[in-house]
C-alpha cells in the first residue's frame, strides 16, 4: 500500500476523507456526555450538552434507518421531562418556595397520610422535578446519539472473538424479525381468500399456524446454508484448554457479583470490595481472551481504531473527567439548587463544550451511494 | 471429483428408500444437470455430495460418498465447506448477513482466512458476476437474479472445487434466468469448476450441460444428455419435439433444432383461432396501484372473457401480483374500477369478493392450516356456504386419489396446488386468478395443471394467470398481456404476443417460426 503523500501521510489523509468511524469510538464519546450528565444539576449545561449531541449527530450521520431515529430520541426525551412534572403537579410535595398555584385538593383517607394528591404546587417543586426530568432526558438523547451515528451491526461485529457467536445469533434475529412481520401480513392477506371473517380464538390459530411453519422451514433452511458454508468449523480446543476457560469465566463472573455486592453493602468488609471486583474482571478478561485464541475465524475488512477514533472517544471522556473534576472543585457551578438561579463557569463551559469536537475533527461519514445516484 | 458408491439413503419413517443402490461418478470440470420428477429424489441426491444428507436430514445412509478420492462419510457439511460450494432453492432464506460484500466473505471469515485474500477474493468474485455496484446494498432490496448471483458469489469466495446448486433459476424470469445460467457456464469455461444443477425448467440448463443424471423412482442414470434424453421421463420442448421428428442425435439447442428441421419438410402453419366476441366477466378500467411513493401498476385496462385463459407476464417485480391482488379486491388500488357481474370486488366484504373472483397466491400454502385433508375441505365448503362436500368432489375431478386423511403439507407440490384450487373454486368465482403456480412443478405435474386450467375455462369461467413460464404459457394461454414497470407493454392473442418477444417466445416458436407454439401443435401437423 502506497501512503498518499503531501498532506502528512496515512493519518492525517485518512481524518479528512470520508469513512465510517468505528461504532465503540461513538459509544465511548455518547457514554462520556452521559457521565457528565448523571453528575449536573444545572439546566443550563445540560441543555448545552443536549445541543451538542445534536450537532454532533447532525454533522456526522448517515442515512441509514438507524441514524434516521434520532428524532424518536428526542420525542422520548420530551415526554420524559412534561411526565416528570405532571407527576410532582399531581403527587405535590412541598419544595419550598412561593406557590405558583393551587389546586383543589383531593382529599385522602388517614391510611394514606403523607401523600397529598394535587393542592398548592410551589416554585421550587416544579423546578426540582424539571432539573430532574432534563436530566434524565439528556441521559436518553445521549444514548441515542450513539445510537444513531453507530451502525449496530457493526458494533455486533466488533464484539471480542469468545462473543462471535452470540454476534451472529442477533444478526441473524435482527434479519429474520422482518422476514417474520411480512410473513404475518401474507397470511393475513390469504386468510381473506378463504372467505374467513378473522374473528376468535379459532382465526389466531390460522395465523399463528401457517407463520410458524414458515418461519420453522425458514429456520431450517438458513441452518443448513449455514453449516454448508463452514459456520462452527473453527473449534479445535482440547479437553483442558475449555476446562480453563470455562474455569476462568465462572471464577469471573462470581468475583464480578462479590466485589458489586462489596462496594454497595456499606457494611460488608472492604477486601470484598474493589479487590474483588478488580480480580474479577481480571479473571472474566483473561477467560475471554482464552476462548478467543481458539477461534480460528477472521474478520472481513474490521474497523480499525486510528486518528479520528481517538479524537471522538478523547472528547467524550474528557468533558466525563472535566465535569466531575468541577464539581469537586466548584459544585455550585454544576450543582444548582431550585431556588437560585443557575451559576456559570468559563471552566465549566469549555468542558462542556469540548464534545462537539467530534463534530470538526472527525473523518466525515461515508453516505450512501445510492443517495448519489438518485441525486 | 464425486464419486458415489453404492448409494442407500431412506428418511426416517418412509416407506421406501429415497435412494436405491446409487453408482454415480462425476468428472472434474463438468457442467452436470440433475433431473428427474418432484420429490424423486434431486434434492436427496445433491445434499448427500456435501454431507447435509444424512447429516442434517437425518435418516440412513448406507455405501460410501468420496470427493476428490476421499471419503467423506461421518463429517459435517461445514468441514468440507472449502470443497464443495452448496446454494440452497432460496437465496433470501440462506442469507446469513445483511448487506452483500459481508455476504461474500462470511465463508471465508469461517474458513479463517487472512484479511488480504479476503478483500482479494471479494473484489474478483464481484467483477466475476458483474455486481460490482451492488457491494454495499441490502440483500434484500436486490431481484431475485441478483440474489441469486449474490448467493452463488458467496460460496464461491472460498474457492470450492464443486458448485451444487438446487433449482438455481426456478424462481426467476427468462432474462435473469440467463443471467445466472451465463454466470455458470463461465465457471465451468474458465476455473475448471465442477457445476452441478439440479433443475425442473431442463430447457434452460440442457444446452450447457455435459452431463445428465436423471432420477427417476430412486435410482440413478448418467451420461451424455443426447442419449440419456432419448426416452427420459422428463424432457423439454425441444427434445419433445426431436424425438417427435425422429432426429438423431437429438438436438439439444434450439440452435441444433433449427439446423435440423429441414427433414420437417413444409408444414401448414397452425391456424391461429378465429377471435369469437365473448362476453367479458371481468372488466378492469384504469387500475392503478401504489406503495407510498412507488408505482407498482399504472393505468391499466384489462378485459378476461368467459372459457379463455389470460396470462399476464412480464420480469420479476413488474406488478403481476399486485393487479392480481387489486384485481381480486383484497390489494388495495389507488384508482380505477373492476366490474365482474355489475359488482365491484374491491368494494365488496372478503367473503362476497371470493365469489367473483377467487385468487391462488404465490405461496399457495399460506391458505392451509388444518391437520388433513378432508378437515381443509370441510372448513372450506363451510365458508362458502356450499353443500357438504363439495369442495372434495371438486378436489376428485382436479386431481384424483388424494387421501382425505393426510397431512396437507405431506402432499406433493402439485397435489397441493391442486387443494388449494379446489378451495377456492368451492365459492363458484366466475373468475380463478393464478400467482406462478408453476413453482416447484415438472413437465408431467404442468401438463396436468394445463389439463385442469383448460377444464376450467370450458365450465364458462374466465382464468388469469400470472407466470414467466413461457413453454407453460404456450400450452394454456389465449391471450397474452406483458406488463413492465406497471404498464401494459403488450396484449394480444398468445400466438403473436409470445413469438414476438424473444425472451419470451417458447422453444417451438424459436425453431419453427411464427405461428407455432407447441409440440403438440407440430404432431398434428404431421398426422
Amino acid at each position: 500500500m502506497v501512503a498518499p503523500q503531501g498532506l502528512g501521510g496515512r493519518g492525517a489523509i485518512n481524518s479528512v476523507l470520508p469513512r465510517d468511524l468505528h461504532p465503540g469510538a461513538w459509544w465511548i464519546w455518547a457514554l462520556g456526555l452521559a457521565a457528565g450528565v448523571s453528575r449536573m444539576v444545572n439546566p443550563v449545561l445540560i441543555g448545552l450538552i443536549v445541543l451538542v449531541a445534536c450537532f454532533v449527530v447532525m454533522a456526522r450521520r448517515t442515512e441509514a434507518p438507524w441514524a434516521m431515529s434520532f428524532r424518536l430520541y428526542l420525542y422520548l426525551g420530551l415526554l420524559v421531562v412534561v411526565i416528570r412534572v405532571v407527576f410532582r403537579i399531581v403527587f405535590g410535595g412541598d419544595g419550598g418556595g412561593p406557590v405558583v398555584f393551587t389546586l383543589p385538593s383531593i382529599p385522602l383517607p388517614d391510611f394514606v397520610a403523607g401523600i397529598t394528591v394535587l393542592g398548592p404546587v410551589t416554585r421550587d417543586a416544579l423546578l426540582a422535578a424539571l432539573y430532574d426530568g432534563v436530566r434524565l432526558a439528556a441521559i436518553i438523547i445521549c444514548v441515542g446519539a450513539a445510537n444513531a451515528l453507530a451502525n449496530p451491526r457493526r458494533l455486533l461485529k466488533s464484539m471480542p472473538p469468545a462473543l462471535y457467536e452470540v454476534g451472529t445469533a442477533i444478526v441473524v434475529a435482527l434479519s429474520l424479525f422482518p422476514q417474520l412481520a411480512e410473513s404475518v401480513q401474507r397470511v393475513r392477506r390469504a386468510r381473506r381468500l378463504r372467505g374467513d371473517p378473522g374473528k376468535g380464538v379459532g382465526s389466531l390459530r390460522r395465523i399463528v399456524v401457517p407463520v410458524l411453519e414458515d418461519a420453522l422451514e425458514r429456520s431450517m433452511t438458513l441452518a443448513a446454508g449455514m453449516d454448508a458454508r463452514g459456520y462452527g468449523r473453527a473449534g479445535r480446543a482440547s479437553r483442558t484448554e475449555r476446562l480453563l476457560t470455562g474455569t476462568l469465566m465462572l471464577a469471573g463472573l462470581t468475583g464480578l457479583c462479590v466485589g458489586t455486592y462489596g462496594l454497595l453493602d456499606s457494611t460488608a468488609p472492604r477486601f470484598l470490595a474493589w479487590p474483588m471486583l478488580l480480580l474479577g474482571t481480571a479473571l472474566a478478561v483473561g477467560g475471554f481472551a482464552a476462548a478467543g485464541r481458539r477461534v480460528e475465524r477472521t474478520r472481513y475488512r474490521p474497523d480499525s481504531w486510528r486518528l479520528g477514533e481517538l479524537v471522538a472517544a478523547g472528547s467524550g471522556l474528557a468533558v466525563a473527567v472535566l465535569v466531575h473534576v468541577i464539581a469537586d472543585r466548584d459544585p455550585l457551578v454544576i450543582l444548582t439548587s431550585p431556588g437560585s438561579a443557575p451559576l456559570l463557569s468559563g471552566a465549566a463551559l469549555t468542558a462542556v463544550m469540548i464534545g462537539v469536537v467530534p463534530a470538526f475533527l472527525t473523518p466525515p461519514p461515508v453516505l450512501d451511494p445510492m443517495a448519489e445516484v438518485r441525486a | 471429483m464425486i464419486e458415489l458408491r453404492d448409494v442407500s439413503f431412506r428418511y426416517d419413517d418412509a416407506p421406501a428408500a429415497a435412494l436405491r443402490h446409487v453408482d454415480l461418478t462425476l468428472p472434474e470440470g463438468e457442467l452436470v444437470l440433475v433431473a428427474g420428477r418432484t420429490g424423486s429424489g434431486k434434492s436427496t441426491l445433491l445434499g448427500t455430495f456435501n454431507g447435509l444428507v444424512p447429516h442434517f436430514s437425518g435418516g440412513e445412509l448406507s455405501g460410501d460418498v468420496l470427493v476428490d478420492g476421499a471419503s467423506i462419510r461421518g463429517r459435517a457439511p461445514r468441514e468440507l465447506a472449502h470443497l464443495i460450494g452448496y446454494v440452497g432453492q432460496n437465496p433470501l432464506a440462506g442469507f446469513v448477513s445483511d448487506i452483500v460484500e459481508e455476504e461474500l466473505a462470511y465463508g471465508m471469515e469461517q474458513l479463517g482466512l487472512d484479511a488480504q485474500t479476503m478483500r482479494r477474493r471479494v473484489e474478483e468474485t464481484l467483477d466475476l458476476f458483474g455486481i460490482a455496484s451492488l457491494r454495499s446494498r441490502p440483500l434484500r432490496t436486490l431481484s431475485g437474479g441478483q440474489q441469486q448471483r449474490v448467493a452463488i458469489g458467496a460460496v464461491l469466495t472460498m474457492h470450492p472445487r464443486v458448485l451444487v446448486l438446487d433449482e438455481p433459476t426456478s424462481a426467476l424470469d427468462p432474462t435473469a434466468a440467463e443471467d445466472v445460467l451465463a454466470a455458470l457456464a463461465r465457471l465451468v469455461d474458465d476455473l475448471g469448476l465442477t457445476v452441478v444443477v439440479a433443475e425442473h425448467r431442463m430447457e434452460r440448463v440442457v444446452p450447457f450441460a455435459d452431463r445428465l443424471v436423471l432420477v427417476e423412482g430412486a435410482e440413478v442414470r448418467d451420461g451424455p444428455p443426447a442419449e440419456l434424453l432419448v426416452d427420459s421421463l422428463v424432457a423439454p420442448p425441444v427434445i419433445e419435439l426431436g424425438r417427435l421428428a425422429g432426429w438423431s442425435p437429438l438436438p439439444l439447442s434450439v440452435r441444433e433444432a433449427r439446423r435440423a428441421k429441414g427433414s420437417l419438410g413444409d408444414l401448414p402453419a397452425p391456424v391461429p383461432p378465429t377471435p369469437t366476441t365473448v362476453a367479458p366477466l371481468l372488466t378492469a378500467k384504469g387500475i392503478f396501484v401504489a406503495y407510498g411513493s412507488v408505482v407498482a401498476v399504472r393505468d391499466v385496462d384489462l378485459i378476461v372473457p368467459a372459457g379463455q385463459v389470460v396470462a399476464l407476464m412480464g420480469r420479476n417485480g413488474s406488478g403481476k401480483s399486485s393487479l392480481l391482488w387489486a384485481l381480486q379486491g383484497t390489494g388495495k388500488r389507488r384508482a380505477g374500477t373492476v366490474d365482474v357481474r355489475g359488482q365491484d370486488p374491491g368494494a365488496l366484504s372478503s367473503s362476497k369478493a371470493r365469489s367473483l373472483v377467487g385468487l391462488v397466491p404465490q405461496t399457495a400454502d399460506d391458505l392451509l392450516y388444518l391437520e388433513t385433508v378432508d378437515q381443509e375441505c370441510a372448513a372450506a365448503d363451510q365458508q362458502a356456504g356450499a353443500a357438504a362436500g363439495s369442495c372434495r368432489s371438486i378436489l376428485d375431478r382436479l386431481a384424483p386419489g388424494i387421501a382425505g386423511t393426510g397431512h396437507p403439507r405431506d402432499l406433493s407440490e402439485g397435489q397441493r396446488l391442486s387443494l388449494v384450487l379446489a378451495i377456492v373454486l368451492t365459492a363458484s368465482p366466475p373468475v380463478v386468478a393464478l400467482d406462478e403456480p408453476t413453482r416447484g412443478l415438472d413437465y408431467i405435474a404442468k401438463a396436468a395443471l394445463t389439463e385442469i386450467l383448460r377444464g376450467i375455462a370450458a365450465e364458462g369461467r374466465g382464468v388469469l394467470l400470472a407466470s414467466h413460464d413461457v413453454e407453460f404459457l404456450a400450452h394454456v394461454a389465449d391471450r397474452c398481456v406483458v406488463l413492465a414497470d406497471g404498464d401494459i407493454v403488450s396484449d394480444g392473442p398468445a400466438a403473436k404476443v409470445l413469438a414476438e418477444s424473444p425472451a419470451f417466445a417458447p422453444q417451438v416458436c424459436k425453431i419453427l417460426g411464427p405461428g407455432w407454439l407447441t409440440v403438440e401443435q407440430v404432431a398434428a401437423a404431421m398426422a
